[in-house]
């Protein structure tokens, strides 16, 4: 596990000498930490964190400078699909000095881990933060049973 | 720049700041993606800062030296259960050096979407005035 952990590393642009070791060092303290941190990335843009309560599942991404008419969201049995595009206007007689910002398409499917109303979900896009709030559907919902 | 506009979004893990100076703020702390570039009047810089609010924005030029900061708020998730993280969040800063000199006083700064558009005007070159000399 712990060699897996260090050679999942992925590739970061090296700047100096130490910031490996640095880095290195970051992640023997996250090992050590007991924050949950299940990174198991599927690698697919866009990054999501998923969360749930025991009404919704909770679908969170990072989309800067993506409009909200240009993402489509649609979600078919559990599957919730977020597909678009970013669009960045080239500048045409500009002389560019960095160019890190990246525009093209995108799409997603997010397997939700459990049934759903499919009727009851809600998208906000706010300062380039997407999120998706999905209803559990009634059956998955679990009963709180009293004691009597 | 058509070909380019088109082609898939690839995942890139958000860099984190190698270290600026010791951190005192517990939490973790990115640099953003920009693009700056350069027309005869300004210089624009477009960073990608997912999460901040004006607000929470801080831009200051002093010495040639811009620095960008900005805190986010902490989303408000206490009681939900964590199912699958694939980002973290936290601060932004980055800083730059600029080698020209900016008219401090017409920059102007938009957030929208997420994405912070920096305007710095040059300061305009003394242009040479020619000077005729009258006889008589």
């Amino acid at each position: 596990m712990i060699y897996r952990r260090f050679f999942n590393v992925p590739t970061y642009r090296i700047r100096s000498p130490w910031e490996e070791l640095h880095r290195m060092r970051q992640q023997l303290d996250q090992m050590f930490d007991d924050t949950p941190s299940q990174r198991a990335s599927a690698g697919v843009f866009p990054l999501i964190n998923l969360t749930e309560d025991k009404d919704n599942y909770y679908v969170r991404a990072e989309l800067p400078g993506v409009k909200s008419d240009e993402l489509d969201i649609q979600v078919t049995g559990n599957n919730l699909a977020i597909s678009g595009e970013r669009k960045i206007a080239a500048q045409e007689d500009a002389r560019y000095h960095r160019r890190e910002r990246e525009a093209g398409t995108f799409s997603r499917i997010v397997g939700l881990p459990g049934e759903v109303d499919t009727d009851k979900v809600e998208a906000r896009l706010e300062n380039g933060i997407l999120s998706i709030v999905v209803s559990k559907a009634e059956i998955a919902k679990p009963k709180q049973i009293s004691v009597s | 720049m058509a070909d380019t506009q088109s082609k898939e979004l690839k995942v890139r893990e958000k860099q984190e700041v190698a270290s600026p100076a010791e951190q005192t703020m517990p939490g973790l702390v990115f640099t953003p993606a920009v693009d700056i570039f350069e027309r005869e009047k300004e210089i624009t810089l477009l960073a990608d800062m997912p999460g901040v609010k004006a607000d929470d924005l801080t831009i200051d030029l002093r010495d040639n030296t811009l620095t960008l900061s900005a805190d986010i708020a902490p989303v408000d998730n206490t009681n939900e259960e964590e199912v699958l993280i694939e980002y973290e969040t936290g601060r932004y800063y980055r800083q730059f050096t600029l080698g020209e000199l900016i008219n401090q006083e017409n920059i102007d700064a938009k957030l929208n979407d997420g994405v912070l558009r920096l305007t710095l005007p040059k300061v305009e070159k003394a242009t040479p005035k020619k000077i005729t000399v009258k006889t008589g």
